[in-house]
């Protein structure tokens, strides 16, 4: 094995080779190949879904929940040297420290606000703008605040140039909300929160939900799950995304 | 050779070695504080890659730099110290982000990057040690000695130097250092200066952002920072950590984890407070008017003082002072706090300008071994932020305060009816809470309590509170417990007599895991129950001391084929990290290290040699075994883990390298082989079972410092003697296998360091140190003369 290495040194730029020649290829691709990756994803996403049944209460997620990612274009929403993984379903970077959701993550955020298409939502936390524009498929208007500067620029020019006409971006604080477009249908609070501010859960209307990812960045381990009934009343479930159950079988 | 030429081979060799340690201690910072994983192991692995390759570099172009010795030389001294800062700032700039590798294995790429380049200075300056021995073999003894004085001193003065610079900037003083040593081999021509010169000039030149640390931008602080308003009221450097104070008047930071979702009000203002780059803290702003600190009582840590009224209080772990601040709400009797940053408790005395609050500096283990107060609360906040726990960024640092011993030591120190209070970071599936139910449950027991009364557990949205009580628990203490959770909508989770109804029903969980897992745990089949549990939560002890270890590797394929549902998120980074770069450090080391030595064409390894190559490849494994068992496992006695790892480093090379030069000399080798293994054996078994002392013995780390110096001298001693008695065994019975004896070895070393920390979690520190000893033993056995 030792005598190896300088016979094989030739050999080993191969690879490398063939990666140089492929470059061009892959920046060839477009919006089509785009949209085939897109469909096998939300396919696989339904099949998660079903099998994530027992944790998250739904065994399959919601037609048009599926359709409205169908028509988001998410590679425009990830940074270009990653827009080649932008339907894998995996988180990725955006900058700032700050992630774009696993698409299934999306889905399921998405799926627990139980989106009507005449609901107002409001979204703390737009970072790429993605899961606003999902949601905007989905219901009558989407709020959405940024306390990252360059995040809500971009956010804002990237919903704008795609036509989104129903999100409206701000820079600004979270924690008060926004009051001026409350009650709100759907809250969702995708900024790492370490409180649950209590102005939003007040803009939330009576029989609304809001959905807030916990964990850290590439890392949303938990959903919590708030609720308000028709009474004001709240209550909050914690809601596993992944189908695991921490007991070995035997038990 | 001139006697005046000798002095000078002398002093560069001593600066550049002091340079070179100087230049790992000051990784061990810096690493810290851009990344997440203080992990000391990795540090010492690549420094050993340098060397390694040094070795092999010189094996087979030495002997035609010798003639041009002080060339080669000022060359290799100058391009460290151009390598140093240079190296640094291009690896901190690489890509690599530790939480992404569970999703994409393409990071294993950056990883070998960073690895390599951190590397590279050391392999220069290897090879002029090499290159050094070579030329002045007959006056070895002399220069051997030179680099040993001059690595104790640098390892010592980086950490001095600490106090005074960032780390960042002591970069630079450790190029100078280099250069010097260069210029002092380039004799006086002008010429020959240039490059030295150019090393000082690029050293003192490159502006300090290229050096500063580039945090990773996962961390809490970056993240922080690029919210808007908000901007940096100070900073402070020292071994201690870095401390990075940020204000934001336009955004306020409202840090008040897990509070009740019935909580309205808003927290007051605050400065938060970064520890490299993470864990923060937050120092709230308090008026003088008790009702400001109100909105601390909504957290589940308010427990306690729902139980007991106007207690004496110890929080072991002042940080930002809520728990302090808590007290103080609480009409506490007396507040005594415990904070092991110098800095961070400075900050804390201006900040908390009130009689009834004493601050203690130190570490929470030894203050609670010698302190003789008894506490009516004693109060600990979670160790590590809600992010990097969530991440298990934390896996492979030694969190003693976490232990069935630190537990166990903390009860001691309750008054009767007092309580200890563990607040822990609540996650699904529950890891942390579980893991913490799991070590009381262990340290009652080792006191000999049963501990079925005397404990009670409540869980938030976002964190989960335990009490230990020194005595049982009563119906009026579950009576004001059911009232404390009701008013704020917090979940009962066990206590004596609970019922199953009880235990879900504000903040719903898919299943009351941590109930089930409470009652499983004090009930007949928790040996069983810890077993089936997929996460590794058996209690952490002080020969195991990683309580934010929870992977086990049963667990991987089923995450792995889970991964589309975000299951590969309940995966430890920091362990995954450490796994990663042992698997990049293999090739890595193959390549640079063994391979080359193949065009030597000299006779290559087979049967015949297989004992030799036995014998380097075990001393190889077990000494660095032996070192990095004894950093972490001092890293409890010296209350720092910087300190004791700069210690048994500079302790290692020390007096393992008087050994081995004691041991060059020896008449009879193989009589001497026996007794120094045979002592090795001993040492280890009485390091397992007797050493280090108890933390908190000895007040100054100062004293701590030296007397594991002296503790790990005679293993150390003895421990530099085997290597060089095998060479000059082959140097009569097979001279060209030398190199590769050198080449062995050096890979087994840089391959043990991780290994041994790997180990260290799975099997404990005193495992580790047992193989070691069984490999020594081998070494001897397998290659008797």
């Amino acid at each position: 094995m030792l005598r190896c290495p300088r016979q094989f040194t030739g050999w080993m730029l191969a690879p490398v080779f063939l990666i140089i020649c492929a470059l061009p290829l892959i920046a060839a691709t477009d919006e089509a190949t785009y949209a085939v990756e897109r469909k096998a994803l939300l396919a696989e996403i339904q099949r998660d879904a079903a099998a994530t049944a027992d944790s998250t209460g739904r065994s399959r997620f919601n037609a048009r929940v599926i359709g409205a990612m169908d028509t988001v274009p998410r590679h425009r929403f990830v940074p270009a040297g990653n827009a080649d993984s932008a339907y894998a379903n995996r988180p990725l970077p955006i900058g700032h420290g700050q992630t774009i959701s696993q698409p299934y993550i999306v889905a399921l955020m998405t799926e627990l606000l139980e989106p009507k298409s005449d609901d107002v939502i409001l979204e703390v936390g737009t970072g790429s703008g993605y899961q606003a524009a999902v949601l905007a498929q989905l219901v009558a208007r989407v709020y959405t605040l940024e306390i990252i500067e360059p995040l809500a620029e971009s956010a804002s020019a990237r919903l704008e140039q795609l036509g989104y006409r129903n999100i409206q971006v701000k820079l600004g604080d979270g924690y008060y909300g926004w009051p001026e477009h409350a009650p709100y249908d759907g809250i969702i609070v995708t900024a790492a929160a370490n409180s649950i501010p209590p102005p939003l859960i007040q803009q939330l209307k009576p029989g609304g939900r809001m959905v807030i990812p916990v964990g850290a960045p590439f890392h949303t381990q938990d959903l919590i799950l708030l609720r308000k009934d028709a009474q004001g009343k709240v209550s909050t479930t914690s809601v596993l995304p992944v189908a695991f159950v921490p007991l070995t079988r035997r038990r | 050779m001139a006697r005046r030429e000798q002095a000078l081979l002398a002093l560069s060799i001593a600066l550049l070695a002091g340079a070179a340690l100087a230049y790992q201690v000051l990784l061990f910072r810096l690493l810290a504080i851009v990344q997440w994983h203080t992990f000391a192991a990795t540090i010492i692995s690549l420094a050993l890659l340098g060397h390694g390759a040094a070795g092999t570099a010189l094996a087979l172009a030495g002997r035609r730099l010798l003639p041009r010795f002080s060339a080669a030389f000022a060359t290799g001294a100058s391009l460290f110290a151009v390598a140093v800062p240079i190296c640094w700032a291009v690896a901190q700039r690489l890509p690599f982000n530790g939480l992404e590798l569970v999703w994409n294995p393409a990071q294993l790429g950056w990883l070998a990057g960073l690895f390599l380049l951190l590397s590279l200075p050391f392999f220069f300056a290897a090879c002029c040690f090499g290159l050094a021995f070579m030329h002045a073999r007959e006056r070895i003894a002399a220069l051997y000695a030179a680099d040993l004085l001059g690595a104790g001193l640098g390892a010592a003065l980086a950490t001095g130097l600490l106090f005074l610079l960032p780390a960042g900037g002591a970069l630079r003083a450790v190029a100078v250092a280099g250069a010097v040593a260069a210029a002092l081999q380039s004799g006086p021509k002008i010429t020959r200066l240039a490059l030295p010169a150019l090393a000082v000039i690029s050293a003192l030149l490159l502006p300090h952002s290229w050096l500063a640390p580039r945090i990773t931008e996962f961390k809490g602080l970056p993240r922080t920072l690029g919210i808007m308003g908000a901007e940096v009221e100070a900073e402070y450097s020292s071994p201690y950590g870095l401390l990075t104070i940020i204000r934001n008047e336009t955004i306020p930071f409202r840090h008040a984890p897990g509070r009740s979702l019935a909580a309205t009000s808003e927290p007051p203002a605050q400065l938060a407070v970064f520890t490299d780059g993470d864990s923060m803290t937050a120092m709230s702003v308090y008026d003088g008017r008790l009702e400001s600190l109100a909105w601390l009582d909504q957290t589940t840590s308010a427990l306690p003082y729902h139980l007991i009224s106007r207690p004496r209080v110890l929080v072991l772990g002042a940080g930002g002072g809520a728990d302090v601040q808590l007290a103080l709400y609480h009409e506490a009797r007396e507040i005594h706090a415990v904070e092991l940053n110098p800095t961070m408790l400075e900050l804390l005395r201006a900040w908390l300008d009130e009689p009834r609050v004493q601050l203690h500096p130190g570490e929470a283990r030894g203050f609670a071994r010698t302190d003789r107060r008894r506490y009516d609360l004693i109060q600990v906040p979670p160790l590590d932020s809600y992010g990097g726990s969530g991440a298990g960024a934390q896996a492979m640092a030694e969190s003693f305060p976490y232990t069935v011993e630190a537990l166990a030591d903390y009860y001691a120190r309750l008054a009767p009816g007092g309580l200890l209070a563990l607040t822990s970071w609540e996650k699904q599936p529950p890891r942390e809470g579980l893991k913490l139910f799991a070590t009381a449950v262990e340290a009652l027991r080792v006191l000999g309590v049963e501990p079925r009364n005397h404990l009670a557990l409540i869980r938030g949205w976002q964190t989960s509170t335990l009490l230990v009580k020194s005595g049982a628990l009563t119906a009026a203490d579950i009576g004001r417990l059911r009232a404390f959770c009701d008013s704020r909508g917090f979940d009962p989770t066990w206590f004596p007599g609970i019922e199953p109804d009880e235990v879900n029903r504000r903040h719903r969980l898919p299943r009351p895991w941590l109930y089930e897992g409470a009652v499983a745990l004090l009930g007949d089949d928790a040996e069983s129950f810890l077993a089936d549990y997929k996460f590794h939560i058996v209690p952490a002890t002080d020969d195991r001391p990683y309580f934010f270890h929870f992977f086990r590797w049963p667990l991987l394929p089923e995450l792995i084929k889970l991964r589309g549902q975000g299951g590969l998120t309940l995966l430890d980074t920091g362990y995954l990290v450490l796994v990663g770069t042992l698997v990049v450090a293999v090739p890595l080391s193959l390549l640079l290290i063994l391979t080359p030595l193949a065009v030597l064409r000299r006779p290559q390894p087979d049967m015949a040699r297989l004992r030799p190559g036995i014998y380097f490849l075990c001393l190889g494994l077990a000494f660095l075994f032996v070192e990095i068992a004894c950093m972490q496992r001092y890293g409890l006695f010296v209350g720092h883990p910087l300190f004791a790892t700069v210690a048994v480093l500079a302790g290692f090379l020390v007096f393992a390298g008087a050994g081995s030069f004691v041991a060059s000399r020896v008449r009879n080798r193989a009589r001497t082989l026996r007794w120094a293994v045979a002592g090795i054996v001993v040492l280890l078994l009485l390091q397992t079972v007797a050493l280090p002392p108890p933390p908190g013995i000895f007040e100054s780390t100062t004293t701590r410092v030296i007397v594991t110096l002296a503790l790990v001298a005679p293993l150390a001693f003895l421990m530099g003697m085997p290597f060089p008695l095998g060479l000059s065994r082959l140097a009569g019975e097979a001279p060209a296998f030398i190199p590769w004896a050198w080449g062995i070895n050096g890979c087994a070393s840089v391959l043990s360091a991780l290994l041994a920390a790997l180990l260290a979690v799975h099997l404990g520190f005193g495992a580790v140190l047992v193989m070691a000893a069984g490999l020594y033993a081998l070494a001897v056995v397998n290659w008797p003369e």
